[in-house]
């Protein structure tokens, strides 16, 4: 039985990323009490109360829906912007078509800090700091580099047979895309599609210079204001339930399509 | 394609370049000069200085502390994850009894592991900030339990402890990702190779080096690439983790947080700005090495 150690050490493993979930998730149903007493014991009796205090009082529910808003905004407008300008790089050939590329691609190797400066008055000049307009359009112009760069790739490889077919049929280039192409493309856009999600979703350092409004807070932000601020009372339980609200949609959504996700995420990286 | 079909070709552009230009070329650029005035944030009012401001990260022991911290990031962090990352995934694929066909459970396994990958990183600097919590923490609860009570530290206040332990949930949240990453690779590779190695009596180390590791290395570049840019970063955990933030006494500062304080806190954003200009070179130096550095090896290995 030489594999045991192998098998233990897969287990630990498993522990280790599991563990600290399950225990942010009971902690959740605890008491202040609780929780401040015995880290490790299981809560005496439920305390479903909790959740409702982290999405109301403690404004989980508004930063969820902020966040949903403004990466479903960006996430969308970086796939069609993304995608449009991939495809006219790609199977368009025209003067000074490399030098647009490389104008995109360049700053994917650049470090966002470098940036932060500028970008800050650049959006509040434009009177979007502290929008969610704001957030959407900036995600959308830090995310399109790579979306291009990957989708680039995969509008070449494509067949232009059907293409030209098309347009014999009288289509026009708009049509061509939006109803041939990004139809064959949909296996690429969706694993770079998981990937700027992921990217987005776990954003903390644009919104947290470009967004200051609390109102306008997306979950990130209200989590750590949440947790670093003492004006929250002392309540731990409430942010163990706004952690708890925080983590469950996203796990429980990629248990169900974790293939995708995992094949998205790491085709999205490898290109 | 055909002839024509500029026009398309400029409506499909122009938004996304539009955005581009806007939001990151031209801050990229700014973020250059403004690196060599002084300037506050009131408009007009910025004065050209020259490299007075990189002379001055010279001698700003915080920045330092920062640069040094971010330095042992760099070299813990991506051998660390990589390390864990490729035995992890040998394990998943050759920890079961015929050692090719993955071992009983990986598809749990490979789940489990990718959780981290999936939280936003402020959710993780949230949830381990309770687990390092002195009193009430998972991992001070932990040790308590076992009777260990004598290990029980305040994680994140002690100079010594606290990068490590940002270190420690750096790797945490990215050895799923890389897993799953070399596990994909490794599938990609014969199965007649490792045949091969065990007919000509190969021990298991051996197969690794000599087979696995060659084979994954365009992999373990890119891995090293991407975990060396992390950490050069390490911003959000520690602004959200640590005491001060940053402290304890500078034990946690990195060049993200010392950039972001001197923006955004003291207004100094000229300073800042030559803050970014120096992580940028920084990065590119990293990078080149590192890519020059595998470019190499693979040829010794070819």
């Amino acid at each position: 039985m030489r594999r045991i150690p192998l098998h233990l050490a897969l287990l630990g493993w498993t522990l280790v990323t599991g563990f600290p979930l399950l225990w942010a998730a009971i902690s959740a149903l605890k008491t202040d009490r609780e929780i401040l007493t015995s880290p490790w014991s299981l809560p005496e009796s439920p305390q479903w109360t909790n959740f409702a205090r982290a999405w109301t009082e403690a404004d989980i529910g508004r930063y969820f829906l902020n966040s949903v808003l403004v990466v479903g905004g960006a996430l969308g407008l970086t796939m069609l912007l993304g995608a449009l300008a991939a495809y006219a790089l790609a199977r368009y050939p025209f003067r000074g078509n490399r030098f647009v590329y490389y104008l995109f691609v360049a700053s994917m190797f650049f470090p966002t800090f470098l940036a932060l400066v500028p970008l800050f008055f650049t959006v509040q000049q434009l009177g979007l700091l502290g929008t969610h307009l704001g957030l959407i359009l900036v995600y959308t112009a830090f995310a399109t580099p790579f979306t291009i760069f990957f989708l680039h790739a995969f509008f070449r490889g494509l067949p232009s047979a059907v293409a030209e077919a098309a347009f014999l049929d009288g289509c026009s280039h708009a049509g061509v895309f939006f109803r041939i192409m990004l139809p064959m493309a949909r296996p690429g856009l969706i694993s770079v599609a998981i990937f700027n999600f992921l990217g987005l979703w776990n954003q903390y350092l644009l919104p947290l210079v470009l967004n200051p409004d609390p109102d306008n807070y997306v979950l990130a932000q209200g989590l750590a204001a949440l947790s670093t601020s003492q004006g929250y009372r002392g309540d731990w339980s409430g942010l163990f339930a706004g952690l708890t609200i925080a983590m469950l949609p996203v796990l429980a959504a990629y248990v169900v399509f974790q293939r995708q996700i995992q094949a998205g995420a790491t085709a999205g990286a490898l290109r | 394609m055909r002839r024509r079909g500029l026009g398309f070709v400029a409506c499909a552009l122009l938004p996304a370049l539009l955005l581009h230009v806007v939001f990151v070329l031209s801050p990229y650029a700014q973020a250059f000069y403004l690196s060599l005035t002084d300037w506050n944030g009131v408009a007009g009012q910025a004065r050209f200085v020259g490299l007075d401001n990189f002379r001055q990260l010279g001698s700003d022991p915080l920045f330092l502390a920062a640069v040094r911290n971010n330095l042992v990031l760099l070299l813990t962090l991506p051998l660390g994850t990589i390390a864990l990352g490729l035995f992890l995934a040998t394990a998943l694929k050759f920890g079961s009894r015929g050692g090719r066909s993955g071992v009983r459970g990986a598809r749990f396994y490979s789940i489990v592991f990718f959780f981290p990958q999936l939280l936003s990183v402020a959710i993780v600097a949230v949830l381990w900030g309770f687990a390092y919590n002195p009193n009430s923490g998972l991992i001070n609860g932990g040790l308590r339990a076992l009777g260990l009570d004598g290990l029980a530290r305040s994680w994140l206040a002690e100079p010594g402890l606290a990068l490590f332990a940002v270190l420690a949930v750096l790797i945490w949240s990215g050895v799923g990702f890389y897993l799953v990453l070399f596990s994909a690779a490794m599938d990609a590779i014969p199965r007649e190779f490792y045949e091969a190695a065990l007919l000509d009596g190969a021990g298991q180390w051996t197969t690794f080096r000599r087979i696995t590791l060659p084979l994954l290395w365009d992999n373990v570049q890119v891995a090293f690439v991407y975990l060396g840019m992390a950490a050069l970063d390490g911003f959000a955990l520690v602004q959200i983790m640590t005491v001060g933030p940053g402290g304890p006494d500078g034990a946690t500062e990195v060049i993200g947080l010392s950039l972001y304080r001197n923006a955004f806190t003291f207004s100094r954003f000229g300073y800042a700005a030559a803050m970014g200009v120096a992580l940028f070179f920084g990065t590119l130096v990293f990078a080149v090495l590192a890519l020059r550095a595998g470019r190499r090896e693979r040829v010794e290995l070819a």
